[in-house]
């Protein structure tokens, strides 16, 4: 399934080369042997986890070094997750494991992290799903989080590599209910736990307070009013219970078309002007039904037009903009060029490294969303206009955009509370449909589109240009974008409010579940144009958006006029958007390769000694303190985080034992031929080019 | 439900006021000093930057704090926490309301606008936007407000902006355009400036000596423009008479550093005409038979950088000479090899007649000498030019054992191994001209391997295409794959990856390694240079770093006058080459992926590669020792050193760290090789990176407050053991004691 891209060149005409080249020895395997009777590693089981199927004997491929070798272990599958336990544990007993992820460790993979899963045959390297006929003497998984795992099966009994193939591609790539997902095992094993803790700040805009509360915050409470008209979702299953609108709508109008039509408010700017999203209304063929929605939309637009409301601008994010298609496509190449078999694939994508990562489109997509959310945020700073952003279900890019611009205007966005805050308004109650966008339970890949990750990358951007302007690091993000495929958290595991609260609750009374509606089929990749919105709203649309040129001409100045000054980090932050910008988040994509770690490095060489830095000024306070109370006690210490931070890798705090020594990886592949110049360089160094003048 | 009703604040518009603790968005972040600073940006540097383990201590996992919204419906097991924080509560923020005083502790580096380190002087090639512009003069408005910062207050754009002030009312010349001792103003001219990113721009332009300085006539913009005349690789007229347009005349001005200027002038009093002149005149002395403005300049500094690099001190240093090594004059009058320098160290069973009957065999005479040995295994590296095998495979048998007896002495029975730093046809044809490698049938106890470096045409080509898509505009939608077809980052991978494989054999302590090319001195100089950064921390200190290009460099005759082209009209000539620069891209790429393994910082960087062509010092003119002692260069010119060292504070990196012995291997894959934008696109002001870096600015404050601690915590020792001899007094609040040191654990 790898692109042809990346594999490089080698188009379909040649003869299939072996796609698998093993680089353990017999010998290796034998001494390995020995170790693994005398120690016995016990499998850890979350509450409600079962034990699903395992085998013993298998062997995980270890890198090191640019080469491999092998740990004898045990494979297990659960209803949580795949696991290796493997005899190396000792070597995660030292200090290094201080930063450990308590759910995952570095062997686990939970079952809806999985991606794709290989098998090899003879050499050859195919993708496996489905009832298999024969079974592979090598199992390659690959992870949504992008860890690559490769486990040989040789050496265990036909019958577990049967059971433990079997299984894994059944809990993993089989559709599921959604009953079934660990979720509600966990919670009613761990009820205990579910408590709220008292000290959570984060606004999850479940109640109408909360609402109201975030309506204060940012002065909207002037215009805008938070309703209860869909408590209990008896208007629409799609919205949350309580939203915002404008004053003077009417609450009846949300009832006529389930929410459909609606200027919904995502939020106020300081100078009044504020960004609403509407879902476009269903799309009808009937005449007379086309003109009672007309007259429906008409009666709305003249309520957002009127005065005390700002002018507004319509912003259709289902034509002219970025299609789910194109997320979904760029994602796949994207995600490919780090899904990384060995050192031979590594250098040998190596050279065309910029144009592959320009072919899978993923930074062009990221620049747009970022330029997009740049451009609506002018137009409400710097013209004072309200901005509608419209979708078909208003759960997609909407979400995307609203939060970016967001956390480019409001600083409150930027710190940890606020970003989840936002991430609960915005995507959560905003009904962005996380089941079915993470595809969690198999049902349907085309609806896989990566719309969240993209958001997240879009915030890397961000942060990685204005460190300071975030209270939270690109760590958070990257342990954030993790959390998608652990399901244990329900905020990323349901299609909307409604999904979850019918399910939680249920679980929580211990009825028996109900499988809930199958999620609706939204067809977000029809290719023809919106016409709907376009005959409805033309009119209008044509009169409030600039021409294209006026609007660069806008864009440009603001976004010139931004970067002319210095950044205030509590106020409008703005990213960069060119070329050289626009940057891969290496920590997300790159932790796993061990080529790519660059040992006693990287950026947390800095920030480790920044974080040094700190506590020797605390204890230096700490020392001044007692001082002043004028007694002598004795000094404890302060506890050196990173003690040993010269040995830290690139890949900290995420892969630490990839690499042991200091030996440097060496590039193995050639020189790409230089094309146009070859004749210069052939040329002697010191030979003077008379034809050159 | 315990939200924070922060509500009542306008969030968006108003900045926390300062002191405000209250209202302090990230009070409680660990990286909080307390906005002690009247202005607000720095206050906001406060604001958390968290390392990358912040999540781990801060909350996002962390049990004691808010949950994410992922961990709110329901925890695991173990509370709320992904990972396992290792330390104690970091609640703990440190003590606010010092930061005010910490900054005033004369750490003057951190607010620097960056490009040109110099204070007063504004380094060569500075274009400084002035400040009044608005969109015009970004990088000058953006300073300004940083000029909040203490840390400002010596840049030289407040240098610009007085100097304009005064000029509405002093049209004395002398005081219009800065000069150096030494330095002579020729002529003044009213021209209009074509800024690519701004467009025209009304201006004066004066031409001295050494340097073209424009300043803005216009009121809304104080754009000033200080070139160097060293930089001008090539004039152009363009327009003219045939051309429409009152200002139609014009000058179109190539620079070795990454841009071009051009300027419209009026037809009248053949303005155009008499620029042209002057500017070719004073840019391209050596074609009018005028010295170099280094002969001229009469600048002085109390420190002396031609005493940086003393050759016996540095092979003292590296504990030579020594039993197998020895250290000859045999070149004293560069009789042997007059490209090489006077003093070499060659093996001490190599006898001075061995060595001559070795240079009849070497390119140019350059014969195997030793540049570096590893303090512990012994093993070196050794550079030298190619053999001249030629055609009929030609042999010599004190070169044969000249290498055997290098291979011995560090008593390895392995064999030496020879890295060709070029790809193997090009070796292959050398033998057409009389050069070649080391055979296997000749060399037996040798092992041969090229690197795959391409030659000096290749270079000059991939670093115009470089040029061509930053200049003047950056290409936007495929950015990439233009890059990428420059080619500059692969030749860069390739130059590291080379010198990763000498590093690495010698640190392996399992052979020797003798490294060169076609005459040994720009891919060798790059191999053995870029070696002996990553395997001798010594090099990668201030003064270390300038030993090893006196060393490795100048003094073993990388030519710097042909490759660089220092006072010469000829721009077209086919020995300029831009192989220093991509050896300073290799130690920058290094320096950014080992950011804590360096003392010097990137404006120490930029400033040596801004004066590489400026011609204002000494240090990188001519080819050769031999030239520039002929020249008597260290008694009539000054060391670029001196200017450094002189000001070692501007160049010094916060982050770095002494660790003796440890190498250094970079990874030389596309995946981090980056093109280096601060160097290349420092022209674009859209294209702008933060100056300074806003987690090296908030180090900065740390250091200050840990010092300014330091002292306290000194005064407070006096004070308690002044105090035990008196009976203690009623305990004074200690906020009375000390009112900046208020702390928030």
């Amino acid at each position: 399934m790898l692109g042809k891209g990346v594999v490089g060149g080698g188009g379909g005409t040649k003869a299939p080369k072996p796609s698998f080249v093993s680089y353990v020895r017999p010998e290796e395997i034998h001494t390995n042997e020995k170790e693994v009777t005398e120690k016995e590693v016990t499998l850890h089981l979350l509450p409600g986890e079962q034990l699903l199927c395992e085998a013993s004997t298998v062997l995980k491929y270890v890198q090191e070094d640019s080469c491999q070798h092998g740990v004898y272990g045990r494979l297990v599958c659960t209803d949580f997750k795949i696991a290796f336990l493997g005899d190396d544990e000792s070597a995660l007993d030292n200090d290094e494991t201080q930063f450990k992820n308590k759910v995952i460790g570095e062997n686990d993979i939970t079952l809806h992290c999985v991606d794709q899963i290989y098998g090899v045959f003879d050499e050859k390297k195919k993708t496996l799903f489905g009832q298999l006929k024969k079974y592979p003497e090598k199992l390659i998984i690959h992870c949504k989080d992008l860890r690559v795992f490769q486990f040989c099966l040789r050496y265990t009994k036909e019958e577990e590599v049967k059971r433990i193939v079997s299984g894994i591609i059944h809990h993993t790539q089989a559709p599921k209910l959604l009953k079934r997902l660990f979720l509600f095992s966990y919670a009613t094993a761990a009820q205990n736990n579910t408590v709220t803790d008292p000290k959570n700040h984060t606004v999850m805009f479940d109640t109408l307070k909360d609402w109201c509360w975030e309506l204060e915050r940012t002065k909207g409470n002037m215009k805008y009013k938070a309703v209860s008209v869909n408590e209990g979702y008896k208007v629409c299953e799609r919205l949350p219970a309580y939203f915002v609108v404008p004053t003077p709508l009417p609450e009846e109008n949300v009832q006529r078309f389930q929410g459909h039509g609606i200027p919904i408010w995502c939020w106020s700017c300081h100078n009044g002007s504020a960004l609403l999203k509407m879902s476009a209304l269903p799309k009808e063929q009937d005449d007379g039904i086309l003109q009672i929605q007309k007259s429906f939309l008409d009666g709305i637009y003249k309520t957002i037009h009127r005065p005390p409301y700002e002018i507004v601008k319509t912003e259709d994010l289902s034509s002219n903009f970025l299609s789910l298609q194109e997320i979904q496509t760029a994602y796949s190449k994207f995600k490919q060029l780090f899904l990384i078999d060995n050192s031979t694939e590594f250098w040998d994508t190596d050279i065309k490294w910029f144009s592959l990562l320009e072919s899978s489109s993923w930074l062009d997509i990221i620049r747009r969303c970022l330029k997009k959310a740049i451009e609506i945020t002018e137009c409400m700073e710097a013209q004072n206009m309200n901005v509608l952003l419209l979708e078909e279900n208003a759960s997609d890019l909407c979400c995307l955009i609203s939060s970016l611009v967001q956390l480019m205007m409001d600083p409150h966005c930027r710190t940890r509370i606020g970003f989840q805050s936002l991430i609960q308004k915005e995507w959560v109650m905003g009904g962005h449909c996380f089941l079915d966008r993470c595809n969690h339970l198999r049902q349907n890949d085309k609806e896989e589109v990566p719309v969240f990750l993209l958001f997240l990358d879009c915030v890397w951007q961000l942060v990685h240009q204005h460190p300071p302007a975030f209270e939270f690091t690109e760590t958070y993000l990257t342990v954030l974008s993790d959390s998608l495929y652990i399901p244990i958290f329900s905020t990323f595991f349901f299609n909307s409010p409604h999904q979850k609260d019918t399910n939680m609750h249920q679980r929580q009374l211990s009825l028996p579940l109900t499988q809930s509606k199958s999620s609706p089929k939204r067809g977000f990749f029809r290719e023809e144009t919106d016409h709907l919105i376009k005959n409805l709203l033309g009119k209008r649309i044509s009169k409030l958006i600039n021409s294209s040129d006026e609007l660069q001409d806008n864009f440009r100045e603001f976004y010139d006029s931004w970067h002319s000054k210095s950044t205030d980090y509590h106020g409008l932050l703005l990213p960069h958007i060119e070329g050289p910008e626009i940057k891969v988040w290496a920590q997300r994509y790159l932790r796993w390769i061990p080529e790519a770690q660059i040992l006693g490095g990287g950026q947390v060489a800095t920030l480790s000694k920044l974080l040094e830095m700190m506590e020797e000024v605390q204890s230096l306070q700490e020392k001044i303190d007692e001082r002043h109370h004028s007694q002598q006690a004795p000094q404890a210490e302060a506890p050196c985080l990173l003690r040993n931070s010269a040995r830290l890798s690139s890949l900290f705090p995420f892969a630490l034992l990839q690499r042991h020594s200091s030996k440097p990886v060496l590039p193995t592949s050639g020189w790409k031929a230089l094309g146009d110049e070859d004749d210069l360089a052939k040329r002697e160094d010191e030979f003077v080019d008379l034809g050159d003048v | 439900m315990g939200r924070p009703r922060q509500g009542s604040r306008d969030y968006a518009s108003q900045p926390p006021p300062p002191g405000a603790q209250s209202n302090f968005p990230y009070r409680d972040g660990p990286w909080h000093l307390g906005p002690a600073h009247p202005q607000r940006h720095i206050a906001n540097y406060n604001s958390q930057l968290p390392p990358c383990v912040g999540p781990f201590k801060m909350g996002f996992p962390a049990a004691s704090r808010a949950k994410s919204p992922a961990l709110r419906s329901c925890s695991p097991g173990r509370p709320g926490a992904l990972f396992l924080p290792p330390a104690p509560s970091r609640d703990a923020v440190p003590p606010t309301g010092t930061g005010r005083r910490a900054a005033g502790g004369g750490r003057g580096r951190a607010g620097r606008g960056g490009r040109t380190p110099e204070g007063a002087e504004p380094g060569p090639a500075a274009e400084q936007p002035g400040n009044g512009g608005g969109a015009r003069s970004p990088r000058v408005s953006r300073m300004a407000s940083a000029s909040t910062s203490k840390y400002n207050s010596h840049s030289l754009e407040n240098e610009s902006i007085k100097r304009t002030s005064r000029d509405g009312v002093n049209r004395d010349l002398t005081e219009a355009v800065p000069r150096l001792p030494g330095e002579t103003l020729i002529t003044d001219k009213e021209v209009i400036y074509i800024c690519p990113f701004n467009g025209p721009i009304k201006g004066r332009v004066y031409i001295t000596n050494y340097r073209l300085y424009l300043r803005s006539l216009e009121t809304d913009s104080s754009l000033i423009l200080d070139v160097p005349l060293g930089v001008i690789s090539r004039i152009e007229k363009m327009g003219g008479a045939t051309s429409r347009g009152e200002n139609s005349y014009g000058l179109d001005i190539t620079c070795k550093d990454m841009r071009n200027l051009r300027f419209a002038l009026k037809q009248e009093g053949h303005s155009r005409r008499d620029m042209f002149e002057i500017l070719t005149r004073y840019a391209f002395p050596l074609a009018h038979s005028l010295p170099l403005f280094a002969f001229l300049n009469e600048e002085k500094f109390n420190v002396d950088g031609w005493t940086v690099y003393n050759p016996v001190e540095e092979y003292r240093r590296q504990g030579l000479p020594n039993h197998h090594w020895r250290i000859t004059f045999i070149n004293k009058c560069y009789e042997l090899c007059d490209t090489y320098p006077a003093l070499l160290v060659v093996p001490y069973r190599a006898s001075d007649d061995d060595l001559r009957r070795v240079a009849t065999f070497r390119s140019r005479n350059r014969i195997p000498v030793l540049s570096w040995i590893h303090p512990e295994n012994k093993t070196v590296i050794v550079r030298c030019s190619q053999p001249l095998v030629g055609m009929s495979g030609k042999r010599n048998k004190d070169d044969e054992k000249y290498l055997d007896v290098i291979r011995e002495t560090n008593k390895q029975i392995s064999k030496l191994t020879i890295y060709d730093a070029r790809p193997s046809v090009n070796a292959v044809a050398n033998k057409a001209t009389g050069g070649g490698y080391e055979s296997d049938d000749a060399y037996h106890n040798a092992e041969l391997f090229f690197l795959d470096i391409h030659n000096i045409h290749v270079m000059r080509e991939s670093l115009k295409k470089v040029k061509d898509i930053v200049y003047p505009n950056v290409e936007e939608s495929h950015w990439l794959s233009s890059l990428e077809s420059t080619h500059w980052l692969e030749h860069i991978k390739l130059v590291l990856t080379g010198a990763i494989q000498v590093a690495d054999k010698v640190s392996s302590g399992k052979s020797s390694v003798l490294v060169h090319c076609s005459d040994g001195w720009d891919r060798t100089a790059q191999l053995t240079s870029l070696a002996m950064l990553m395997l001798d921390s010594f090099y990668r200190s201030i003064e270390g770093f300038e030993i090893l290009v006196q060393k490795e460099w100048i003094s073993f005759g990388h030519k710097f006058a042909s490759r660089i082209g220092h006072g010469d009209k000829n721009h077209t000539d086919a020995d300029r080459s831009p192989i220093f620069l991509q050896f300073i891209d290799c130690v920058w790429q290094m320096s950014k992926q080992f950011p804590t393994a360096f003392e010097f910082n990137e404006q120490f960087l930029i400033i040596i590669l801004d004066h590489l062509y400026s011609c204002r010092f000494g240090t990188f003119l001519f080819n050769c020792e031999s030239a520039r002692e002929r020249q008597k260069v260290t008694e009539r010119t000054v060391s670029l050193w001196s200017l450094i060292n002189s000001n070692k504070e501007k160049f010094k990196n916060p982050f770095y760290t002494k660790e003796i012995n440890r190498v250094l291997y970079p990874v030389a894959s596309m995946r981090h090789l980056e093109l280096w934008v601060n160097y290349y696109i420092r022209w674009n002001p859209r294209i702008k990176q933060q100056q300074p870096n806003p987690v090296e600015q908030r180090y900065m404050e740390l250091l200050a407050l840990r010092d300014e601690y330091i002292k306290r915590l000194e005064e407070l020792q006096l004070a308690n053991s002044a105090k035990l001899s008196d009976p203690p007094t009623s305990p004074s609040s200690p906020s009375q004691m000390m009112p900046h040191v208020q702390t928030h654990f």
